[in-house]
């Protein structure tokens, strides 16, 4: 019925992201004139050889890890909120970025503690992606397996949430004894990085993504009769049971892999979904689901856009910089629209 | 005996009905024999908390039987999967919506569902039978406004034209004139009888109304401690059963004014 307005809106979308992911290469501790970056791009070279390697080599692998992170982060956040029909839930609200957490706590800190069973000298740049992964593996398995013997779906939620206080609690305890040079590395892996990946890692990231975009497809109808709640959907013929596992498989594996690449990055799951449903004014998840991903991207290109603080030769954390401009720009938003939605 | 066998769109055979956990077992009802005919109103009365709810969702599926069967145009419901069971019963519930953006046809739509393919895209049969769901009750003038700015009447409303939408020979109501007023409760029951004789649909509503109920139901179900009726009304009164329906001494069915009265 409404299609043509809503072409509109992702074409105005489209031409943003892509506008903000040639602003964010071209922005960066080296200045690089617009130009050379753009001949780059097109397979060209540059005048200076070492401004080809940082753009190949850093910031398009970065640009391309905001707009997966971001868009993932959000479509995870928008199958919660559907799932949990909670306005205030997130990817995370399921313990796995705290899962993923106590992974690298345990590598960092509980390697030294524990009198280097895992070398921490040895460090290759898979460790950490691979401690993270197996933590967040780790929560994953444990919400899944009691979630399949409660009934009721809001249970999942709280058993999330103490799954995610219980990681959490064990990091304190890790914390308090660990050393300082240590605890200053987990603190900065925590406050999240775009820029950490490879193309190697990139790639990994980008398999996993899809596969769970495309497990996606088979739930879209779920997602909207989702919207009536859990017994209107079964008397439409959903498996609930079906959907809730796959919706916590999808969400589990994509923010599972990306915090392990990423970091634990807070609030762009949580605010994008609402974003989305302000400017697009629907439920339809077939909208949704796009406009969550698309705006996901453009929010978090930005969000690393403004970290690397223009002319200044600092990089903010990402962690920071989204919740910052994010937190006041979603309580505006919201002011201003009186109502939230699932 | 077989010929009146198919006129029923629902059996149940010593339905038993509540609800079971590893510990404890909690039976709300037992031996319920219920027969719905193609094409009729029915108006299942009883006090509050008799289960009249559970048996409505046990009816649809929502929730198991303890023990019994249930039959829908002879067929086992433990035979059918969950889509072709959609396709035979949709419903109407007294559970509040999540909140949410959706417009008032695109609420209807959801009731294609089970005929839509795995993108839920609508053929123009389907948004036919959406617009035919929207007509009969009286809602094509709200199909753009989003559902949380309608009134409780028009609200109701809209949850059954999506029921319709579902096109199923049962549609299941708990309670649907709960919230209203007078007017909109008239509205409700007229737009139901509207249904069952132009649509020959079957049409199972759980109510406190019994005046409407009495007025508009081909057949009334009544639900007590210890026993279950269904009759028409008029067998109903004849056999002094309403009077089992409360057992408060103030309050007395006259049979001559056909409606309760409080002493």
């Amino acid at each position: 019925m409404n299609l043509p307005i809503y072409k509109k809106h992702f074409l105005l979308l489209s031409v943003l992201l892509i506008l903000l992911f040639f602003v964010n290469i071209s922005l960066g501790s080296v200045a690089i004139p617009f130009q050379d970056i753009f001949s780059v791009l097109v397979g060209g070279n540059s005048s200076k050889e070492s401004w080809e390697i940082i753009i190949l080599n850093f910031r398009i692998p970065k640009a391309i890890t905001a707009i997966l992170v971001g868009s993932g982060l959000s479509v995870c956040g928008l199958l919660m909120q559907t799932l949990f029909r909670n306005p205030l839930a997130g990817p995370f609200v399921l313990g796995i970025s705290s899962g993923a957490s106590l992974g690298v706590a345990l590598l960092l800190i509980g390697s030294s503690l524990f009198g280097g069973v895992l070398l921490s000298e040895t460090f290759t740049h898979w460790t950490l992606p691979i401690a993270a992964s197996l933590g967040a593996f780790l929560v994953l398995s444990a919400v899944i397996i009691t979630a399949n013997s409660v009934r009721n779906t809001m249970s999942i939620l709280i058993i999330g949430l103490m799954f995610g206080s219980f990681a959490s609690a064990i990091i304190s305890v890790l914390s308090y004894f660990s050393e300082a040079t240590k605890l200053q590395q987990f603190l900065f892996w925590s406050f999240g990085s775009l820029g950490n990946l490879s193309w190697n890692e990139l790639l990994v990231l980008g398999v996993f993504y899809v596969i769970a975009m495309c497990g996606i497809f088979p739930i879209l109808k779920s997602l909207n009769s989702l919207l009536l709640g859990e017994n209107y959907a079964k008397s439409l013929g959903i498996s609930i049971q079906k959907s809730r596992n796959i919706i916590l498989v999808i969400t589990s594996l994509l923010t599972g892999i990306i915090t392990a690449f990423s970091g634990p990055i807070a609030f762009v799951g949580l605010a994008v979904p609402h974003l989305a449903r302000m400017f697009f004014t629907t439920s339809n998840h077939k909208i949704l689901v796009p406009a969550s991903a698309i705006i996901g991207a453009i929010v978090l290109l930005i969000c690393d856009s403004i970290a690397q603080l223009p002319t200044s030769d600092y990089t903010l954390p990402i962690n920071a910089i989204t919740s910052i401009f994010g937190a006041p720009v979603v309580i505006w938003l919201l002011i201003r629209k009186k109502k939230l939605f699932v | 005996m077989q010929q009146q066998e198919t006129q029923h769109i629902l059996v149940t055979e010593d339905l038993s009905i509540g609800y079971s956990s590893k510990k404890t077992i909690k039976i709300v009802a037992e031996k319920i024999q219920l027969q719905l005919k193609k094409g009729t109103f029915v108006s299942l009365l009883g006090k509050n908390g008799i289960g009249k709810s559970t048996l409505l969702r046990t009816l649809s599926n929502v929730q198991k039987p303890l023990q019994g069967n249930i039959y829908i145009n002879q067929k086992n419901v433990k035979q059918f999967n969950s889509n072709q069971l959609a396709t035979c019963i949709s419903l109407v519930l007294t559970e509040r919506l999540p909140e949410s953006q959706l417009s008032v046809f695109e609420l209807v739509a959801l009731g294609r569902q089970p005929y839509t393919n795995w993108v839920d895209h609508l053929t123009t049969f389907d948004i036919e039978k959406i617009n035919t769901a929207m007509e009969l009750t009286e809602i094509t003038h709200l199909a753009s406004q989003y559902y949380y700015e309608l009134s409780d009447g028009q609200f109701q409303r809209v949850l059954i034209a999506r029921a319709l939408a579902q096109d199923t020979s049962l549609i299941i109501l708990d309670e649907p004139t709960a919230h209203l007023d007078l007017h909109h409760t008239l509205q409700i029951f007229r737009v139901l009888k509207k249904l069952v004789t132009e649509t020959s649909k079957t049409i199972l509503i759980s109510t406190h109304e019994v005046n409407l109920a009495i007025k508009f139901s081909d057949e009334i179900a009544l639900m007590n401690e210890n026993s279950f009726y269904k009759d028409t009304s008029d067998k109903l009164i004849e056999n002094n059963l309403f009077d089992s329906l409360f057992l408060d001494e103030m309050i007395h069915f006259d049979k001559n004014l056909r409606q309760f009265i409080i002493k």
